[in-house]
């Protein structure tokens, strides 16, 4: 199924500043796949050999996704994404 | 959820403060219990700048009887688009000073308590002992990991706020209540992922709009009243104009205020954080020039003596600002990606510069990577350039 997932300012460069981006996939991790394929050096961004970036949060609707499945949780249907990275400016 | 009053009230309201808080007064959540609540309270601001400035403006305005100032820096000109604390004349000063100054001109019922040091392992517990709440104003990690864990072990409650560009954040931290920032972001980015505002840029007035929520949050603590922000994010955006909020849970492997904690006690959080990735500093190690020696090479080249491409890694807005003569741009995500690699020279040594040498660095080992094992970059950046060789040109 297709997805909206919302990039966040410093990953816009690699959706050419598109804030919103459909995606398919059934789980979290099918998703960023697809992200990936499309907007190639994301992934990397996103996610490191021992899983999701430890300053990278996602949601799935308003639900973290380390506290769902992780990059299993499942994808439904009217679910929307969002990824929050951690930033500092003050 | 909502919790009960962080601050017992003070005895008494004067005449004169009873007419000043008059419109608090007439609010029955507020009254004359909270309004003596607020008197009695003492809020620390760790920060007198972009967060800061709309919080302590506030906090005074609605009569905290104690705010304290953590702050080292002086004003600068690029501060005062967002720092509202400070104006023209206080260019130079000391921020905390300046921020003083402002507080007491809005309520001289307040009293102000200057903390003129960089907050670090050593001091911050002492520092923050004496409040009741913590209001963050900061602009880097590794004093907002630091300020987290302090007041995780001190049992206060941390009222945060991030801004970025036209993206804010906002929550309250309090162990105590629910979870903590290491929760939500359980550790920094390293060096160099993640931009700075200095890098990336904020529009001023988002300081007022995540500032306010911090202050309309640290008053429903001190006075007990509402629903405060605990275990949830609030995530402003400005260009759509809309606020979501994202549940916080208390992670029960919080390193700090989870079951098993592992630290116990307060780290080396610039060795946490880090300034500058290990690559980045291996890679500068003996392949830094100075801004000098940069002139020297440049007016060698004119004279065609040498020869060498000068790269600027910054953004193109940065760029369009001010430029050191001779020098191409291609941003430093080109690199990261690999994209700009195929386009670099082989015959020529390769320098490279960015605005204070941070990103440079970080391209540097790149480059190095790659193979261009005689790649230098220039220590200091543009702003370097500027102050030494080219003093008409603008800073920013």
């Amino acid at each position: 199924m297709t997805i909206e997932v919302r990039i966040p300012t410093i990953l816009r460069p690699y959706t050419a500043g598109e804030k919103l981006v459909s995606a398919k996939g059934a789980t979290l991790q099918e998703v960023l796949n697809d992200l990936e394929l499309n907007y190639p050096g994301m992934g990397e961004r996103l996610i490191d050999e021992s899983g999701l970036r430890r300053f990278i949060n996602i949601y799935i609707n308003d639900e973290d996704v380390r506290f769902l499945a992780g990059l299993q949780s499942a994808i439904g249907e009217n679910d929307s994404i969002t990824i929050l990275p951690a930033v500092a400016g003050g | 959820m909502s919790l009960p009053p962080l601050v017992e009230p003070a005895t008494e309201l004067s005449v004169d403060e009873v007419r000043r808080y008059s419109r608090h007064l007439i609010i029955p959540d507020v009254g004359m219990s909270g309004q003596k609540r607020l008197k009695n309270a003492k809020v620390l601001c760790v920060g007198a700048g972009g967060l800061g400035s709309p919080a302590l403006m506030y906090l005074a305005a609605a009569g905290v009887g104690t705010l304290g100032i953590v702050e080292f820096d002086t004003v600068d000109e690029s501060n005062l688009q967002r720092q509202i604390i400070h104006g023209q004349k206080d260019i130079g000063r000391s921020k905390a000073e300046s921020a003083r100054d402002s507080v007491l001109e809005i309520n001289p019922y307040v009293t102000v308590q200057l903390h003129e040091v960089r907050l670090d392992s050593t001091n911050v517990m002492e520092i923050f002992a004496d409040y009741d709440l913590i209001v963050d104003g900061t602009d880097n990690f590794a004093t907002r990991y630091l300020v987290n864990d302090a007041c995780v072990l001190l049992k206060k409650p941390y009222v945060w706020g991030s801004i970025y560009r036209f993206d804010g954040q906002a929550s309250v931290f309090w162990a105590e209540h629910g979870p903590c920032y290491r929760c939500l972001y359980p550790e920094p980015p390293p060096p160099g992922m993640v931009p700075s505002c200095a890098e990336g840029g904020v529009l001023g007035v988002l300081c007022a709009s995540i500032g306010s929520i911090q202050v309309t949050e640290a008053i429903k603590l001190l006075a007990g009243i509402g629903d405060p922000l605990v275990g949830r994010l609030m995530v402003y955006d400005a260009l759509e104009m809309t606020y979501r909020q994202v549940k916080i849970h208390k992670d029960p492997n919080c390193a700090v205020c989870g079951v098993n904690p592992t630290v116990t006690e307060l780290i080396d959080y610039e060795a946490f954080c880090g300034s500058i990735s290990d690559s980045a500093a291996e890679a500068a190690k003996d392949s830094t020039i100075s801004v000098r020696d940069l002139k020297s090479m440049l007016d060698a080249r004119d004279r065609g003596e040498d020869d060498f491409i000068l790269i600027d890694v910054r953004e193109p807005g940065e760029f369009e600002i001010v430029a050191i003569p001779g020098a191409i741009l291609i941003p430093k995500g080109e690199f990261l990606d690999g994209s700009a690699l195929s386009g670099l020279p082989t015959d020529k040594r390769i320098v490279l510069h960015c605005k204070v040498g941070g990103r440079s660095a970080e391209v540097l080992a790149v480059v190095k990577g790659a193979g261009f094992s005689d790649a230098v970059h220039v220590g200091g950046g543009v702003l370097a350039w500027v102050t030494q060789i080219e003093p008409e040109k603008p800073t920013y």
